[in-house]
């Protein structure tokens, strides 16, 4: 499973790569495929809605109705019938996408299960709503759809009567089975929804609405294709003769060739297996776990930012617990955190600037402490000569110290570049530990901790809390998103940053005497 | 790269995405029937009887059991499974048991097979075995088809009306 992962994820990658230079970050659709998803449903909502006003309900009419909306009304119903089954389409082709990505990219372990285990229901349903979808048309397809899934329900011991039996002769019985066709249509779409709402509890800031471009790009594209080539019905259902050869939605049906050739009964057990399987995933190993973020209360003033920039929704801020002045302290959800550190990086009083140095902030994780990161940045800054002395900070998923080892910069790497308080770059330049500092991690518009890189490009933009001070010269911070992946690009960005400080005043001359006596003060 | 290459690299991207949701939403076909062909399905639920006929208690028996629960009769409940032949112009197309259905085998046996046929005139022989019987058959039926390509024709059952029971849908 490992290899597929680290294979798939390559693949992903390279993929990727090449949308990023076609689409830019921000477009990039496999940045957005939930969202996306979000957008077909409502897409397939509101065309839906449409249809339901002109449908039919009765099994001998149903037919008819779809008729009627697909030729006589081809510039609106049509286009809305097509709409509605290509935006169905679009939804699982995006929802398998995306099931893929998450994996290959690794964002379902335990901390993190959530959403993973949220989204094997919606698999099912997403399912079992397109096909009761194809069911009500009531064509051959349907017909063939109809025997098929009630031999495949037959095969549960759980029905008394057979239901495939509705299907031989008797018109009555296949019309009450059509009208509960009609209602699980409606039905199972609704609960959809809701479990794409639960689906996203635990994500702040949740995207769910893809950039106003790529929308009405994908949107067009849908359109076209409507036009160019109407979703049409086969020939109408008739109970006496045997659906013959059937035109199915593969994106729906993939399974019902199966299902006609291999023992009903296994194929629960293969599907009924796998969701369970994918279900448990997060729990397999290596489930190694990092230790989650703790909250000091004697340095928590209840400011909030740290809940506010979470991106697990894990902190919740509650009623002090301990007598303070303060109204609300920071407490840490174990079971969410994922131990990225952008609380921390959140949190004003983490800062590099704190005199008494056995002093730790409000929220730290254990793992990876202020003080230590306070440390590395000096000891980083030690081995550095020359004007364009560099300190990179890159998360881990971004950095290998070992290939940058020639670059002659300071590394200093932490869980997600979000966990890095602004006030280290202020620090660093302030106290002379280097003539710039260089910003590093997952590629631009998909960090891997999802908001790590948005709130760092906020917070030394002077939008979010905690901004960066405005006496630290900007000219001396460079910054690029590349991942593990744009080594290539990383270091042409790094050496134009260098070349850029080289250009700079080179106001260190006259404070090279401060400089070392800082960093004297600093190490005591 | 420049601003048209990509507004075109962008069009043909979206353009392989409409051309695969239009292509797999309806292609390639598949065939769940020759359409040369007729079916023929055998398709009913029928009890069949119990295993062991009644036997009544004897005295000693019944004196033994708590008052509340005394009854005259000892009937095990479960029951012989349905035994199916199918024969068409001769040649014989199912031979097969069904078992009870229930946890203690108590239930009908439910029976639903496709049989694919040439359409045409054709004599069918069904035959059912019902009963603890080595040999022989509890019901026979015959009748002389004339099915149409694609057409079905259904073989069901009902005890009630008989034993077997032809339909078809005009
Ligand atoms: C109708 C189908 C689905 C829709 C509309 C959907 C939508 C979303 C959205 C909007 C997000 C949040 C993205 C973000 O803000 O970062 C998300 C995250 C996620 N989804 Fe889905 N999803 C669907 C199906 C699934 C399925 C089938 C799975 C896998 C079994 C899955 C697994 C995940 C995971 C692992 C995450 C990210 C969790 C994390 O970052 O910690 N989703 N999804
Ligand atoms: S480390 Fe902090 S920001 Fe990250 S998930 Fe845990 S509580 Fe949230
Ligand atoms: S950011 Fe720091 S001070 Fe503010 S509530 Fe969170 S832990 Fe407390």
């Amino acid at each position: 499973m490992l290899a597929l992962k680290k294979i798939l994820r390559i693949g992903f990658e390279h993929v990727e790569d090449w949308f990023d230079i076609v689409f830019g970050a921000k477009w990039n659709p496999f940045y957005q495929l939930g969202a996306l998803g979000w957008f077909y449903y409502w897409i397939v909502v509101v065309s839906g809605f449409y249809l339901y006003i002109f449908f039919d309900t009765g099994v001998t009419q149903a037919y008819q109705s779809l008729e009627y909306l697909t030729h006589e009304q081809w510039y609106a119903g049509g286009l809305m019938r097509s709409l509605h089954r290509y935006a169905s389409d679009a939804l699982v082709v995006m929802m398998m996408v995306h099931l893929l990505r998450e994996f290959a990219m690794d964002r379902f372990r335990s901390p993190r299960w959530f959403a993973w285990f949220t989204g094997a229901p919606m698999l099912w349903l997403v399912f079992a709503a397109g096909i009761s979808g194809y069911w009500m048309v009531w064509d051959q397809l349907a017909q063939y759809i109809a025997i098929t899934t009630a031999e495949f329900l037959d095969a549960l011991p759980i029905f008394g009567e057979s239901i495939a039996r509705n299907f031989l002769t008797d018109a009555k019985l296949s019309g009450r089975f059509f009208t509960l066709m009609v209602f699980m249509h409606i039905a199972l779409p609704l609960f959809l929804l809701f479990v794409m709402w639960i689906h996203i509890q635990r994500h702040a800031t949740p995207k769910v609405n893809p950039p106003k471009e790529l929308a009405i790009a994908t949107l067009s594209m849908l359109l076209i294709l409507s036009f160019m080539k109407p979703a049409l019905s086969q020939a109408p259902a008739d109970l006496s003769i045997v659906p013959t050869t059937v035109n199915l939605d593969w994106f729906y049906m993939p399974i019902y060739p199966v299902m006609n050739n291999v023992s009903g009964l296994t194929v629960w057990i293969l599907l009924i297996g796998a969701t369970l399987l994918l279900m448990l995933v997060p729990w397999m190993p290596p489930g190694k776990r990092a230790a989650v973020a703790v909250v000091h209360l004697d340095n928590c003033n209840g400011c909030s930012r740290c809940a506010a920039d979470c991106p697990f929704s894990a902190i919740d801020m509650e009623p002090r617990s301990d007598g303070s002045a303060y109204k609300l302290e920071a407490v840490v959800d174990a079971s969410n955190c994922v131990s990225c550190g952008i609380c921390v990086g959140s949190c004003p009083t983490a800062t590099p600037f704190r005199t008494k140095s056995e002093l730790s902030p409000g929220i730290e994780l254990p793992d990876d402490k202020i003080k230590e990161l306070r440390e590395k940045t000096i000891a980083a800054s030690s081995n550095l000569t020359g004007d364009d002395r560099v300190i990179v900070y890159g998360c881990q998923d971004s950095l290998d110290p070992a290939k940058l080892a020639e670059a002659k910069v300071g590394i200093v790497t932490m869980p997600c570049i979000g966990m890095l308080p602004p006030s280290f770059i202020d620090f660093v330049l302030s106290k002379k530990l280097a003539d710039g500092v260089f910003l590093t991690g997952c590629r631009d518009g998909d960090c891997d901790f999802r908001l790590g890189i948005r709130w760092t490009d906020d917070r030394l933009a002077g939008e979010r809390d905690p901004r960066i001070r405005k006496r630290v010269n900007q000219d001396r911070i460079g910054k690029y998103w590349a991942g593990m992946t744009r080594r290539k690009e990383f270091f042409k960005e790094l050496t134009a940053f260098r070349l850029r400080l080289n250009k700079l005043e080179s106001s260190q001359a006259e404070d090279k005497i401060k400089t070392n006596d800082s960093s004297e003060k600093i190490d005591a | 790269m420049l601003k048209f290459s990509r507004l075109l690299a962008q069009v043909i991207s979206f353009a392989v995405f409409g051309v695969a949701l239009a292509y797999f939403s309806n292609s390639p076909s598949y065939t769940y029937h020759d359409a040369e062909m007729a079916l023929i399905m055998v398709s009913f639920s029928h009890s069949s009887e119990r295993k062991e006929e009644c036997r009544r208690f004897t005295p000693e028996e019944i004196a033994a059991t708590a008052a509340n629960m005394r009854r005259p009769m000892d009937c095990k409940r479960e029951r012989v499974p349905v035994y199916i032949e199918v024969m068409l112009d001769g040649e014989n197309l199912l031979s097969k048991s069904y078992n009870p259905t229930g946890l203690s085998k108590d239930g009908a046996s439910s029976i639903y097979e496709r049989i694919t046929v040439k359409p045409g005139q054709h004599h069918l022989l069904v035959k059912l075995r019902d009963s603890g019987r080595e040999e022989g058959f509890d019901y026979e039926s015959d009748t002389t088809i004339n099915i149409k390509a694609k057409e079905l024709f259904v073989i069901d059952f009902r005890k009630e009306l008989g034993g077997f029971y032809f339909k078809r849908d005009e």
